[in-house]
């Protein structure tokens, strides 16, 4: 049994009043494909947003790689430097093009040089398919496209985990699934992913594992066949129950 | 040298501009020196400011640095609230006859003018460029944090060229208000263009014709300014269409890619592309290699 990558432990987060993750623990270990799905509202774009401490957790604690990233003192840009993140807006930088969204963090974080942090851009863009697209402004380009530039914009950081937030949220039914293949060709290269999804045939199809969540717990969780063919707990039996009806 | 006799308005006019034309034209270039380096001085501070009120602190995390902000936050707005609300002609007279009396310092025109409206301006920008900021996306600062960057990062590659890009307006704003308010720095001596008008007008008592020409040169200028703003704006807004670069000919608007294409060559395409990255220093631009593609808008 390897390392795990990601450890949570007893992680809580709530804003105000409102507690939205309630003692969790959960642990990620590499080249796992994890798609994380409940309901709207149940925590699970929190949890992901944790992890890379975009919030900060009110108790618990995260670890990577055993050591500690909540401890009061460490730096969050190291750890989100190998933690890559897509998000269901896209968040591209509007002020640069294709390409240069692509250098800019390899070139301010990694400190790559030029050449290396273009060439590296270049082959990413080149597999989500938008190399042609390097000139454009993201204002230019459709949902699908942004997206795809934003999954190679984080994987030219040559992140140990990616992190997705919903990242096909945003898209209609055609655009999904440019953003979905993708997806499928990162799964299949080994890359450790942690997929916070509504499709619930990828979370199927492509992990290896999937995490029910509700109320800021963690449900259920298993191998797709088992958690999809015999759910245990009934409340993820009657989530699931509207997706196997359809 | 006198007035000519039994002249009207114009020929006034004229015999002012043939006889003191050098001074309203030094008077011009003191009043343009003066806002344009403020506006300068003015929008760095600002920039500044800006960046120090939006660090975050956690107060969790790192309690030293919070508190430090919080007192730094304080003096900003101390800074901003009095410079903003005071006249400039009474900062003026404060802080040079403050400087001489509490000092001993005796500030040169120069220095005087440049601290005077670039502290003002700057109180101004301050707030003008936290709006600017807060008028990014915050996703913006999220995907920039998200690849690892610092806040200092953060702000300079993402968020400030965008936010200067929505406050170029009213930097401009700025620029045409300092250059007609430099007049006030006349009450320290500062021989600007309004101060020369007023020496020319007092020779032959011709007031109405000596400020008639200086309307024409303050108009003149601040229009100057606001048009060649106005290409500025345009420029930093970028081209609206794109070339899309065509690794192989034959994939004309080709967008979609299945990876890999040829397993056996997986970069294939990129080989591709690094050549034609080399011999686009031979040939000159964009003549055949690259085809226009109209942007597609949202």
């Amino acid at each position: 049994m390897s390392e795990p990558i990601i450890e949570v432990r007893h992680l809580s987060k709530r804003f105000g009043r409102n507690e939205v993750l309630r003692d969790l623990d959960f642990s990620v270990l590499p080249g796992e494909v994890i798609s994380i799905i409940g309901a709207s509202g149940s925590g699970k774009s929190t949890l992901l947003r944790c992890i890379n401490l975009l919030e900060e957790p009110t108790g618990g604690s995260i670890l990577f790689h055993g050591q500690e990233v909540t401890a009061p003192g460490t730096d969050p840009c190291a750890l989100r430097a190998r933690v890559g993140m897509v998000f269901q807006g896209f968040n591209l930088f509007n002020n640069m093009t294709v390409l240069e969204n692509c250098v800019a963090g390899q070139r301010k974080v990694l400190r790559r040089s030029r050449e290396e942090a273009r060439a590296n851009a270049m082959a990413h863009l080149e597999k989500v398919g938008m190399a042609s697209y390097i000139n454009a402004k993201p204002r230019q380009l459709s949902g699908g496209q942004k997206q795809r530039v934003a999954i190679a914009r984080a994987l030219a950081m040559d992140p140990e985990v990616l992190l997705f937030d919903e990242p096909t949220s945003a898209l209609d039914p055609q655009m999904v699934g440019e953003v979905l293949e993708v997806m499928r060709q990162l799964a299949a290269e080994g890359l450790t992913m942690l997929v916070v999804t509504h499709e619930m045939a990828f979370a199927r199809d492509v992990s290896s594992r999937v995490v029910y969540m509700a109320d800021g717990v963690i449900c259920e969780q298993g191998a797709p066949a088992q958690l999809f063919g015999a759910p245990q707990n009934p409340r993820t039996r009657e989530f699931l129950s509207r997706f196997n009806s359809r | 040298m006198s007035l000519p006799p039994e002249s009207d308005f114009f020929g006034r006019i004229l015999f002012l501009l043939q006889s003191y034309g050098g001074s309203y034209l030094r008077g011009a270039w003191v009043t343009m020196v003066i806002a344009l380096i403020s506006t300068f001085i003015g929008c760095v501070i600002g920039f500044a400011a800006g960046i120090l009120q939006t660090i975050p602190a956690d107060r969790r995390r790192a309690p030293a640095r919070f508190w430090l902000l919080r007192a730094v936050r304080l003096l900003l707005d101390v800074y901003v609230e009095v410079f903003r609300g005071t006249p400039m002609m009474v900062q003026a007279m404060f802080i040079f006859y403050g400087a001489a009396s509490l000092f001993g310092i005796n500030m040169d025109m120069w220095t005087a003018a440049l601290l005077i409206v670039s502290v003002n301006t700057g109180a101004y920008m301050a707030e003008t460029v936290r709006g600017g900021i807060l008028s990014i996306d915050p996703g913006q600062t999220e995907g920039a944090k998200a690849l690892g960057m610092t806040h200092f990062q953060t702000m300079t590659s993402v968020v400030l060229p965008q936010a200067l890009r929505n406050i170029l307006p009213q930097i401009g704003n700025n620029l045409i208000i300092n250059i007609k308010d430099t007049c006030v720095l006349s009450v320290i001596g500062v021989v600007e263009l309004f101060s020369a008008a007023k020496g020319v007008a007092g020779v032959y008592y011709t007031f109405f014709e000596s400020f008639a020409i200086t309307m024409v040169i303050y108009f003149v200028l601040t229009f100057a300014c606001s048009r060649l703003l106005r290409l500025w704006e345009k420029r930093l807004d970028g081209p609206e269409n794109y070339d899309l670069v065509l690794a192989d000919g034959l994939v004309q608007g080709e967008g979609m890619y299945r990876y890999p294409k040829n397993p056996a060559q997986p970069n294939a395409d990129l080989r591709a592309r690094q050549l034609w990255d080399a011999q686009e220093g031979l040939r000159d631009g964009k003549s055949n290699g690259a085809q226009s593609e109209r942007g597609r808008g949202e």
